[in-house]
């Protein structure tokens, strides 16, 4: 077993168990979604109108909520120090903590965005096609966020201020999420360049990210 | 005398102090001689006197991405080259740009009120200028957070680098997304699409912002620089107390 799967496991585990906090995105999503028909009122065209909008909202906040501990709980017992000096580059290592953290806060919310959908009143097929825009969308933004966790790590308040450093950045992936999901669902714009535009946006911060991510932690141990 | 001089903080100072006055001055005069310009530049057929404000909105707009330019160029000085005034430009860059940016919004919002008829639309143009200017506070958020300048230094590079990547695509993407804004006039394919009688209080107005924004520039990287040392002898008084 190579020392970047053996990290990605150890992540997921400390996730999944006791403290670990991997399905708080995933409730907090389901809080959030919830609470938007307590303000707008219960009209369920309207609903249905904006409801992936509300989901893509949702997801942006919750991804952005469990985000702030990806390197917090490591800095703080020593365990980031070790890793920084291991064999493995520190680029692969954020990246393996990257997975392992969208495996176990984004993919839950993806799973249970259908319920959510039903909720908004959001049809069947139209669900598929934003869980799908999710998918394809959710990588961009933990990625993204790797960069402001990786900031915000050594600097105090760090959870605040990693919430106005990243999301003007996300500002694209929630365009084209939200327009791929509307494209598919009323039209009658085509649902292919939205989407494609959005796979790329993910591969591009999936390559950037790392990097960025690295050089940034690197600072904050000198 | 090369840049590498200027590394020295001392050198540094002398030249701002021999320079400042100087460009405080000639922004005074170029900035009396643009609002002339501007006064008496005729008014639009359609827009009346409104055309005005754009006198003030076009360089703040130019200078407010320039600003997060010369970050980006500040930001390569600190990761690759560790000049030491690099961090010291680009932390007194950040509320300047900030500022200018915060112009351009206001009086593009002054004058779309007579013209479109309503302060704000989430056109292309506003809303990556918005998110432009949500980046700056970011930015100046990042210098706020930290409590050692050496520290804050390769984290703000970092952030400036990511944004200067991040904002083309911003741009894209809010183009696609909804726009209202008239296209690029001044700098286009086939000539300028503004009268001489327009453009050259324009080109003068730029030139008096751009001024303007050296010389706060340099009287903020002059003020910084005292500030740390201010900060480093009270430090070293606290330590032999």
């Amino acid at each position: 077993m190579t020392a970047f799967t053996a990290l990605l496991l150890r992540d997921m585990r400390l996730a999944t168990r006791v403290g670990g906090g991997a399905l708080m995105g995933a409730l907090f999503y389901f809080v959030v979604v919830s609470m938007i028909p307590f303000a707008i009122g219960p009209d369920l065209n309207l609903l249905s109108r904006i409801g992936p909008a509300v989901l893509w909202i949702g997801a942006l906040l919750a991804s952005l909520l469990a985000l702030d501990r990806l390197f917090a709980s490591d800095h703080d017992d020593g365990s980031l120090d070790l890793l920084t000096m291991s064999a493995l580059p520190l680029e692969m290592t954020v990246a393996a903590k990257a997975i392992a953290h969208w495996l176990t806060t984004a993919l839950p919310l993806i799973v249970i965005t259908p319920v959510l959908g039903l909720m908004l009143n959001v049809e069947m097929t139209a669900m598929g096609y934003v869980a799908l825009t999710l998918l394809a969308g959710t990588p961009a933004l933990t990625f993204i966020g790797l960069i402001g966790a990786a900031l915000s790590v050594t600097l105090r308040r760090g959870g605040l201020l990693m919430a106005i450093l990243v999301l003007p950045l996300t500002v694209p992936v929630l365009i084209f999420g939200v327009a791929a999901a509307n494209a598919a669902i009323v039209g009658p714009a085509p649902f292919g360049p939205p989407f494609t535009i959005l796979c790329a946006l993910s591969l591009a911060s999936f390559v950037l990210g790392p990097f960025a991510a690295a050089a940034a932690l690197r600072q904050g141990q000198e | 005398m090369a840049l590498i001089d200027l590394a020295n903080p001392t050198r540094f100072l002398a030249l701002v102090n021999r320079v400042l006055p100087w460009l405080a001055g000639l922004t005074v005069i170029v900035f009396a001689y643009a609002l002339y310009r501007v006064a008496y530049a005729p008014d639009d057929y359609q827009q009346g006197a409104t055309v005005k404000i754009m006198f003030l909105h076009v360089p703040a707009a130019w200078l407010a991405m320039m600003g997060w330019g010369l970050m980006t160029v500040a930001a390569f000085g600190t990761l690759v080259w560790r000049h030491p005034l690099a961090d010291v430009a680009a932390k007194a860059t950040a509320p300047i740009g900030a500022a200018f940016t915060f112009i351009c919004l206001v009086t593009g919002s002054l004058w779309g009120r007579p013209m479109w008829g309503t302060y704000w639309v989430w056109d292309a143009r506003l809303t990556s200028v918005l998110v432009l200017f949500l980046l700056y506070l970011g930015m100046l958020a990042l210098y706020w957070t930290a409590d050692d300048p050496n520290r804050s230094a390769r984290a703000a590079a970092i952030l400036a680098l990511v944004g200067a990547i991040n904002i083309p695509i911003i741009k894209f993407s809010v183009d696609w997304w909804n726009t209202l804004h008239q296209p690029a006039s001044v700098l286009r394919m086939g000539g300028s699409a503004i009268d001489p009688s327009i453009l050259w209080p324009l080109l003068i107005m730029a030139l008096a912002f751009t001024l303007l924004f050296f010389t706060l520039q340099l009287a903020a990287m002059r003020n910084e620089i005292l500030r740390r040392r201010v900060r480093s002898m009270r430090m070293m008084q606290a330590a032999a107390a």
